[in-house]
């Protein structure tokens, strides 16, 4: 394991200020328990989620270019976002400014505009919350720190679209043995067997939950949630853990509006991975933020001899 | 065509024949279809030319028609009418009326990138798709769908803020598609929430709400923006030529 990461930038993204902040303060806990340092990004803005680039796909690589200058001025070469679409956007602000001159010229001519620094490819490296706890503590360090174990918690581990698509823009993936799969990523189902889950096989790791639609096009959000809830249960999970908090919320939701719209009850939990993480390193329920979850999974806890 | 989809069939454009006899042979029965021939008259010759213009639509012309991303899509599993393959191969074609019978389903695609990941030629399908729902907006075959309205109230804020705040954007969005707020599960939602959370964190979120989110200083990007967004739009319209309609 390297000291590489014992301290980063953080970059949280709005979405972990607001309905995603149980992921927010998890992070930070998870950090704090295992003895590492984020220090947040100043005056940070919105990386473009996943609407700004379908009004020009140059202007989302300017915001979350003006991101990584931040970071670069503040004397840091890793910026941590656990949000996948934060994540997602900064890599690929990295990839295009890198590979990409209109977008290179774009950003330089805004970035001089608005009057702050640009940025210069290459400087800063974007990696995940997945990254930050593989890579500063790894497996065996977690092992080592788990107070309470999950032992008995069956858990589907569920990444996302953002996290490995497309594979162009995620240059450290599929590099064989010890490097996250674009295909079959396994990062969180690692950290989560280290703190003594039960992860089962779940097919649709990556599949999508319409979180960039989660309101303009419900029922189809709906639907695709719905299989990934029923297919999560078919496959014996108690919970599924979550690592964006689009897909968290909308799993949330869409749970919820499937039982009130489709009458389709489901019984899984949703939890994000830190919070399954922080409980097991010894923090309790409350300091992880599970009361700030749509899901109740207090009963299922409590059960598990958690939180 | 390479691949055979069945949702391609169109069922008004079958015909089916209880009792049907050509040259002594009977050919009743379920597999003596007929498929209609049809001629096509409406080429639109500038039509992938117009959606490679718009950004994410670039790498259209890359296309081999393997059927990579339909076999990868999301909402194709969902519906199997919804075939980027298929209007890929339309767009290229130029055949427009053939395209237009699928204008309300196009705007659909979630972003979800399998199809780019599936994509042996780049040519980038979701971005294409993006580019095709704009393309339909901006010639005027559909409406505003409700993604685009989405996309721009939240990217207003971000161009006005430099953040966003999701309860605005969620009544923002309400509002501008005409939506009223007090839908059975978004109130069940909203009050499981409210019973729920910590009185702390609803306090913040309300305060937020009131107290717009904000990066500081963002009063030069706002306007680097605003204008380079005018700028797209114009270059948009141009590429279309609907810079010079009406000015004969």
């Amino acid at each position: 394991m390297s000291d590489k990461h014992k301290q980063v930038a953080y970059y949280p993204g709005c979405a972990l200020e607001g309905t995603g902040h149980a992921y927010n303060r998890s992070t930070k806990e998870v950090g704090k328990a295992l003895g590492l340092d984020l220090v947040e990004l100043k005056n940070w803005n919105c990386c473009g989620a996943m609407e700004v680039k379908n009004i020009d796909p140059k202007l989302q690589t300017y915001l979350s270019a003006r991101n990584l200058s931040i970071a670069d001025a503040m004397g840091f070469d890793t910026v941590m976002a656990p949000c996948n679409g934060c994540y997602h956007n900064l890599k690929k602000a990295e990839y295009d400014l890198a590979k990409d001159p209109p977008s290179r010229e774009v950003t330089d001519r805004l970035s001089r505009k608005a009057g702050h620094a640009t940025y210069e490819a290459g400087k800063v490296t974007t990696i995940h919350a997945l990254d930050w706890i593989k890579e500063s503590v790894g497996e065996q360090g977690l092992k080592a720190r788990v107070k309470n174990s999950l032992k008995g918690l069956k858990v589907a581990n569920y990444y996302g679209c953002m996290y490995t698509r497309p594979r162009h823009i995620f240059p450290e993936k599929d590099k064989g043995p010890g490097s996250e799969s674009t295909s079959k990523p396994h990062f969180m189902d690692d950290l989560l067997a280290a703190a003594g889950a039960e992860n089962v096989e779940y097919p649709l790791k990556t599949a999508c939950c319409g979180g960039a639609h989660t309101l303009s096009d419900s029922d189809t959000s709906t639907k695709l949630v719905l299989n990934l809830l029923t297919t999560a249960e078919a496959c014996g999970a108690d919970v599924i853990a979550t690592e964006c908090p689009t897909c968290h919320t909308g799993l949330e939701m869409h749970q919820v509006r499937a039982e009130k719209v489709f009458g389709r009850k489901t019984s899984v939990k949703i939890l994000y991975f830190t919070q399954l993480l922080g409980m097991a390193l010894g923090l309790s329920a409350r300091r992880v933020g599970v009361q700030e979850n749509f899901s109740d999974s207090t009963g299922l806890l409590r059960a598990r001899g958690l939180g | 065509m390479p691949i055979h989809e069945k949702s391609l069939i169109r069922p008004e454009n079958l015909v089916t024949h209880e009792h049907l006899e050509i040259d002594g042979v009977d050919v009743s029965g379920h597999w003596s279809t007929f498929i209609t021939s049809r001629a096509i008259t409406d080429y639109n010759e500038q039509m992938q030319e117009e959606i490679a213009a718009l950004p994410g639509g670039e790498f259209i012309h890359r296309c081999w028609q393997c059927g990579s991303c339909t076999n990868a899509c999301t909402i194709n599993a969902v519906n199997p009418d919804f075939n980027p393959r298929y209007w890929i191969y339309l767009i290229r074609m130029g055949f427009e009326s053939e395209l237009l019978r699928d204008k309300d389903i196009i705007w659909q695609c979630v972003s979800c990138n399998k199809c780019t990941y599936a994509c042996p030629r780049d040519v980038s399908p979701e971005g294409v798709m993006k580019a095709t729902a704009h393309w339909l907006e901006l010639k005027g075959y559909t409406e505003k769908k409700p993604s685009t309205a989405f996309d721009e109230v939240f990217s207003e804020q971000v161009f006005a803020t430099g953040k966003i705040e999701e309860g605005r954007v969620l009544r923002q969005f309400f509002a501008r598609t005409g939506q009223s707020l007090s839908q059975g599960w978004l109130v069940e939602l909203i009050r499981s929430l409210a019973s729920r959370l910590p009185v702390g964190l609803l306090v913040k979120l309300g305060l937020a709400s009131v107290i717009r989110p904000r990066t500081r200083g963002w009063r030069g990007a706002s306007l680097a923006i605003d204008e380079y967004v005018r700028e797209c739009e114009a270059a948009a319209r141009k590429a279309l030529r609907l810079d010079v309609q009406g000015a004969e």
